[in-house]
């Protein structure tokens, strides 16, 4: 579904990634992990447009993502989930929601998919008149997922959901992707929360300074001995 | 002791203050979503008073048509505004626009000038003054200030329903993300210039019922509505609004005791008294 061959990316005369190469299938859960300051974030911004590739291809379903407009590329079916969630905060829960169906095609399906978010979060339809800003951590993440849902996406990018927010609701946060999933969601999601990610992927890439060291299934890499001693500490 | 006299003042204050609200929530809509102020804000409500002037008066168009029109001009003005002007220079330091837009300021003053000369014009039309209880009142004023109001919940609405609006909101409490909605933030500056140019074109229909025309007439309302926005919070439509009342009030009651030029020389030593006290204006929260 989404391809990335050979890429490169750069801010200024820093380069942050180094020839890039990864893949998603349909329906699949793939998580980029590494340490701070790895490029993961670049990563995505690459793939939505927010930071222009310097060189390589990239792809989603055949089309080529370096020819569209940062802003056209939600048209693709790809829904990016900022970092720090990144939510109007003096909004209510609802014109969030709105905001995410901007685009012309996801404006008419609005009720539907307001609806469908609604069943998903049940506790942001309690909340839907609300500033955004008011939330708690754990809502505030469901409400920048259910804002991307909103475009009806086929692939949901998303950028550390678990941080910044207290442990217990980590694990509900894992326990969203999980049931995004479910949904049948294709997801690329970038975590330095390695063990628990692993938990819910599939496959996972390891990112470190800009370029991929290793890869594998989520198996194979909660397993490895290398990964648990120098991310997970065990 | 009741005073009608003062009743009278503090009513047309409110009248006042209704146009005045109107001109900062133009300049707070366009400083809120591109965060440039539009120093040259009252120069086009000043085309606008020229375009309905020469349409009315030169071409006999109906004056309702006119105000349309010129309504339309101002829109277009401000979109052009931002195409020429801010677009280009919109990721250089701030202070390079706010430059920018004072100097388009001196251009409109100057240019005018050279092309309509100094001298004062008017649409040759005189409203009625109504008398209410012994309280006299422009006709000229109350129309206006209903028709600022009118065109202040419209925008309301325009704001909170549509998506453009919910946009335009959203992209001043984030820019960057907007992108990622696939918003194209610069087709909702265009968007928004021409709203800000369409309310100075509004305004301009209704100023110019009470007012001459002529080249520097925006310097009587340029500074004022500058300082309402300063005074509400720079980008605060709220605060504007009732930033825009109290200054009406402080210049019509302060006009009332002493002369009506004193009432703006006490509503400007306000303003400054305020930027000690609440610099980030009434309902503000930038530092």
């Amino acid at each position: 579904m989404l391809e990335l061959q050979a890429v490169n990316a750069y801010y200024g005369s820093f380069q942050a990634l180094f020839d890039i190469s990864l893949a998603v299938e349909q329906g699949e859960a793939v998580a980029v992990i590494g340490p701070n300051g790895a490029g993961k974030t670049t990563l995505l911004r690459v793939i939505s447009g927010l930071v222009r590739a310097g060189d390589g291809t990239l792809t989603m379903e055949g089309k080529n993502l370096r020819t569209v407009p940062p802003h056209s590329i939600i048209n693709l079916g790809v829904a990016h989930v900022p970092e720090n969630r990144r939510l109007f905060p003096r909004m209510t829960v609802e014109d969030n929601l709105k905001i995410g169906a901007f685009t012309p095609s996801a404006r008419k399906q609005f009720r539907e998919r307001l609806k469908f978010v609604y069943e998903l979060f049940p506790i942001l339809a309690e909340r839907c008149a609300q500033f955004a800003g008011t939330l708690s951590g754990g809502e505030q993440q469901m409400c920048a997922i259910a804002r991307a849902l909103m475009s009806n996406p086929k692939m949901l990018l998303m950028d550390e959901p678990s941080a910044g927010l207290a442990p217990v609701i980590v694990q509900q946060v894992f326990e969203l992707v999980r049931q995004i999933r479910e949904k049948g969601f294709t997801v690329l999601i970038v975590e330095q929360n390695i063990q628990q990610v692993l938990k819910v992927v599939d496959r996972a890439y390891l990112l470190e300074v800009g370029s991929i060291k290793a890869s594998g299934s989520a198996s194979e890499l909660l397993g490895s001995e290398e990964i648990r001693k120098a991310y997970i500490g065990v | 002791m009741f005073d009608i006299y003062l009743l009278e003042t503090i009513i047309n204050g409110i009248l006042l203050g209704g146009v005045l609200a109107l001109l900062a929530l133009g300049l707070n809509l366009i400083f809120g979503v591109i965060d440039v102020v539009w120093i040259c804000y009252a120069e086009l409500v000043m085309l606008g008073m020229y375009a309905i002037f020469f349409l009315y008066v030169k071409f006999g168009i109906p004056l309702i048509l006119a105000c349309l029109a010129g309504i339309a001009v101002v829109a277009v003005v401000g979109y052009l505004v931002h195409f020429l002007i801010i677009s280009p220079i919109l990721g250089t330091a701030p202070i390079n626009q706010l430059l920018a837009t004072g100097g388009l300021l001196f251009f409109l003053q100057s240019f005018t000038t050279l092309l309509f000369g100094i001298e004062f014009r008017n649409i040759g039309l005189r409203l009625p003054v109504l008398e209410v209880f012994g309280i006299y009142i422009s006709f000229a004023r109350l129309l206006a200030f209903c028709t600022a109001l009118i065109g202040m919940i419209v925008l309301y609405f325009f704001l909170a329903r549509t998506y453009i609006g919910t946009a335009i909101r959203a992209i001043s409490q984030d820019r960057e993300v907007m992108v990622l909605m696939g918003v194209n933030s610069r087709k909702i500056y265009l968007i928004t210039s021409a709203i800000g140019g369409g309310l100075a074109g509004l305004a301009a229909c209704l100023l110019v019922l009470q007012y001459d025309i002529h080249p520097a007439i925006g310097l009587s309302f340029g500074p004022i509505t500058f300082m309402i926005c300063v005074l509400g919070g720079l980008g605060n439509m709220l605060g504007g609004f009732i930033a825009a009342f109290i200054f009406s009030q402080i210049i019509a009651i302060g006009g009332f005791y002493t002369e009506i030029e004193w009432g703006y020389v006490i509503a400007f030593a306000v303003f400054i008294i305020m930027m000690f006290i609440r610099p980030q204006g009434i309902l503000g929260s930038r530092s």
